[in-house]
C-alpha cells in the first residue's frame, strides 16, 4: 500500500479497478431496477430522479444496464486475458525449455499470428465459433497467447541460464518440478505485467464486438451494445452514448496506466 | 543492398503468409454444425430438405477431403478472383474489392500521411527538447491516441460536434473524385482518429529514438566540430534514430487496418473494413477468409517493404539476416 501512496497514477487506476469490480459483483444488488426491466411509458427520460442517469429508448434504466455491463466486459476481457496467459505462457515456457524442433515450429506459428491484425483475428474466431460472448472470451485468449508466449519463452530462457536451475536440475528434480517451482516464478513477472496492460485492449474489442452485433445478442446489457443503441439517439439522449462511454474509457484507461506503472517498477 | 537480401526476405513471407492462410482455412472449417445448414437457415429458410443440403454442400465443394479444398481456395486465391463468389449475394469476391479496396486504401494512406507528417515530426522535436515545453505537448496530445479505444473517440467525436456545431457527417460515401468536399467531409474524422492512434504509438517510439541517438559520442563529436545544432539532428542524428520509428510503422500496421475494420463500419465507409464485418454478421465464409487472408498479406508485404528500407537507410543490414530486430 505505501508503494501506491507515492505513485497517484497508479493508485487512481487501481481505485477505478476496484470500483468496476465492485460494480461487477453487487450489480444484482444495488441496481435501482433490473437491466432488462422496460416502462414504454417513460421513454428516452433525462437523468433525473427515478432515472438516476436517464433511460433508454425502450423505457430501460441506464445505470442498471451500465452497472450490469460492467460484469458481461469484466468477465469478458479479464476471462479471455486469463485463458489467453495461462496458454501463452504455458506454450512458451514449455517451448524454452525442451527447446530444438518443437521450440522452432511453436516460434514459426507465433510469428504468424502475430502478423494477423487484432480484429481481424477477432472477427475470424468469432465467425468461426458463432457469435456470442463466449466466442469474443476465445478471440481475446487467441490474439492475447502468442504474445504471452513470446514473452514467456524469451524471460524462460534467461532464467533457465541461472545458477539455481541447473542447481536444481543437478540435485535430480523432474523437468515438471523445475519448470513449476524454479523458472515459473521467476519468468512469470513480464508476462503479468503485459497481461494487465492488455485487458485495456480485451475491454475495447470486446465494446467493438457487441456495438457491430459480433458478441453476446441483444437483449444482454453490454457497453458496446448500449452504445450502438445510443447511436441513433446521439442528440435527444447524449447520456445513452455518455455513460457507457465514460465508464469503458475509464477502465480500459486504468487497466492500460496499472500495466505501465507495473512496467516501470520492474525496471 | 543485394539482390540477395531481397530474395530471402521474399522467401521468409511466402511460407509466413501461407501457414496464415491454412490457419485461416482451418478457422473456418471448425464451423459448429454443418455449413450448409448454417446457410440455409442464415437465409432465412427454417425447414430444408436433406436433398437441398446436399446439393448445397455439392455446389460449395464440402464433401471433398479437406486438403482438395484447400487447395483449390488457394488457386482461386492467386489466379485473380480472390476466392470465388460470396455465399450471400453470389457477387465475385474480385467485384466487392474492386469496389472497396480503394476506399480503404485512401482512408488508410491519409492516416499514414497524417502520421508521416503531424506525429513523426512531433516525436522527432520532443525527443529533441525531451523534458521541455515540445515534449509535454507531444505527450499529452499522445494520450489519448495510445489509451482510449478509438471507436470510442469516434462516438464522443460524433457526439461533441452534433451538440456543440449541430453537425453531422454525410452518410452516403462519395469518391474524391465524384465529389471532393463531401469525400473530405465523411473521410475527415475516421482518418483523424485513425492517425491519432496509429501516430501516437510511432511518436512515442520516435521521441526515445531520438533522444538516445542525440546522446552517443557521434553526435557530440559532430556538436564539437562546431556544426549547428539544427545540422546535427537533422543530418547526424535522424538517419538513425528513424530505424526503431521503421520498425514501429510496421508492427503498428496491423492496428491501423484494426482500427480500419471499426471506424468505417461505425462512418458507413463502404471499404474492406466494412464488407469483413457484414461477412461476418452473416456468416458469410468465403469472403471472412479470403478478406483476413488478404489483411493479413497486406501486413506481410508493408513488412517486407520497411526492412527493404531498412537496407537503404543502414547499409550494414544487408549482411546480418536480422535485419527487424532492433530495439
Amino acid at each position: 500500500m505505501g508503494a501506491l501512496r507515492s505513485r497517484p497514477v497508479a493508485a487512481a487506476s487501481v481505485a477505478v479497478i476496484a470500483l468496476a469490480v465492485a460494480a461487477a459483483l453487487l450489480a444484482g444488488v444495488v441496481s435501482p431496477r433490473g437491466p432488462l426491466e422496460a416502462d414504454t411509458a417513460r421513454r428516452l427520460e433525462a437523468p433525473g430522479a427515478t432515472y438516476l442517469l436517464g433511460s433508454d429508448n425502450l423505457g430501460r434504466d441506464v445505470l442498471s444496464r451500465a452497472l450490469h455491463g460492467t460484469r458481461t466486459a469484466l468477465a469478458v476481457a479479464v476471462g479471455g486475458v486469463v485463458a489467453g496467459t495461462v496458454v501463452g505462457g504455458a506454450v512458451g515456457m514449455v517451448s524454452a525449455y525442451v527447446g530444438g524442433r518443437l521450440d522452432l515450429a511453436v516460434q514459426r506459428v507465433v510469428d504468424v499470428l502475430l502478423g494477423f491484425p487484432l480484429l481481424a483475428l477477432v472477427v475470424v474466431v468469432v465467425v468461426s465459433l458463432g457469435v456470442s460472448a463466449w466466442s469474443v472470451a476465445a478471440a481475446i485468449a487467441l490474439a492475447l497467447a502468442p504474445q504471452a508466449a513470446r514473452l514467456a519463452r524469451s524471460s524462460a530462457l534467461r532464467v533457465r541460464a541461472a545458477g539455481h536451475v541447473s542447481a536444481a536440475v543437478a540435485l535430480g528434480a523432474s523437468p515438471m518440478r523445475v519448470m513449476l517451482h524454479h523458472v515459473l516464478p521467476h519468468s512469470i513477472g513480464p508476462v503479468l505485467v503485459y497481461a494487465t496492460g492488455f485487458v485495456s485492449t480485451a475491454l475495447a474489442t470486446e465494446a467493438a464486438l457487441s456495438y457491430l452485433g459480433l458478441s453476446a445478442p441483444p437483449p444482454t446489457p453490454s457497453w458496446g451494445s448500449m452504445l450502438q443503441e445510443g447511436r441513433e439517439f446521439l442528440e435527444v439522449a447524449p447520456w445513452l452514448t455518455l455513460v457507457p462511454a465514460t465508464a469503458l474509457g475509464a477502465t480500459a484507461v486504468a487497466f492500460a496506466l496499472l500495466g505501465d506503472a507495473l512496467g516501470e517498477r520492474r525496471r | 543492398m543485394t539482390y540477395g537480401y531481397l530474395l530471402r526476405r521474399l522467401a521468409l513471407v511466402l511460407p509466413t503468409a501461407l501457414l496464415a492462410s491454412m490457419l485461416v482455412f482451418g478457422f473456418m472449417r471448425v464451423l459448429p454444425g454443418d455449413v450448409a445448414a448454417t446457410i440455409l437457415s442464415g437465409g432465412g429458410e427454417t425447414t430444408h430438405s436433406p436433398e437441398v443440403r446436399e446439393a448445397l454442400r455439392q455446389e460449395l465443394g464440402l464433401d471433398d477431403p479437406w486438403p482438395v479444398q484447400y487447395l483449390r481456395w488457394l488457386r482461386a486465391m492467386v489466379d485473380g478472383s480472390f476466392g470465388g463468389d460470396a455465399l450471400v449475394d453470389g457477387q465475385s469476391i474480385r467485384s466487392q474489392l474492386a469496389r472497396q479496396l480503394p476506399v480503404t486504401g485512401l482512408l488508410a494512406s491519409y492516416a499514414l500521411a497524417l502520421t508521416l507528417v503531424v506525429w513523426l515530426p512531433l516525436g522527432v522535436v520532443a525527443g529533441w527538447k525531451r523534458g521541455r515545453w515540445p515534449d509535454h505537448v507531444a505527450r499529452i496530445a499522445m494520450l489519448p491516441g495510445v489509451a482510449a479505444p478509438s471507436f470510442l473517440l469516434a462516438l464522443l467525436a460524433l457526439l461533441g460536434l452534433l451538440l456543440l456545431l449541430g453537425w453531422s457527417p454525410p452518410v452516403v460515401y462519395a469518391g474524391p473524385l465524384e465529389d471532393l468536399w463531401e469525400h473530405a467531409l465523411i473521410v475527415a474524422i475516421p482518418a483523424l482518429l485513425l492517425s491519432w492512434e496509429y501516430g501516437a504509438h510511432v511518436l512515442r517510439v520516435a521521441r526515445v529514438s531520438v533522444a538516445e541517438t542525440l546522446a552517443e559520442p557521434y553526435v557530440l563529436t559532430a556538436v564539437a566540430k562546431g556544426l549547428p545544432a539544427r545540422q546535427v539532428v537533422l543530418r547526424h542524428g535522424l538517419r538513425n534514430a528513424m530505424l526503431p520509428v521503421l520498425t514501429a510503422l510496421g508492427v503498428q500496421f496491423g492496428t491501423l487496418l484494426g482500427g480500419a475494420l471499426i471506424l468505417e463500419s461505425i462512418f458507413g465507409l463502404p471499404g474492406v473494413g466494412r464488407g469483413l464485418i457484414e461477412a461476418a454478421l452473416v456468416r458469410d465464409f468465403p469472403v471472412v477468409q479470403s478478406l483476413t487472408t488478404l489483411l493479413v498479406v497486406a501486413v506481410l508485404l508493408l513488412n517486407l517493404a520497411i526492412d527493404v528500407a531498412y537496407g537503404w537507410l543502414d547499409p550494414r543490414v544487408s549482411f546480418s539476416e536480422s535485419a527487424a530486430v532492433s530495439t
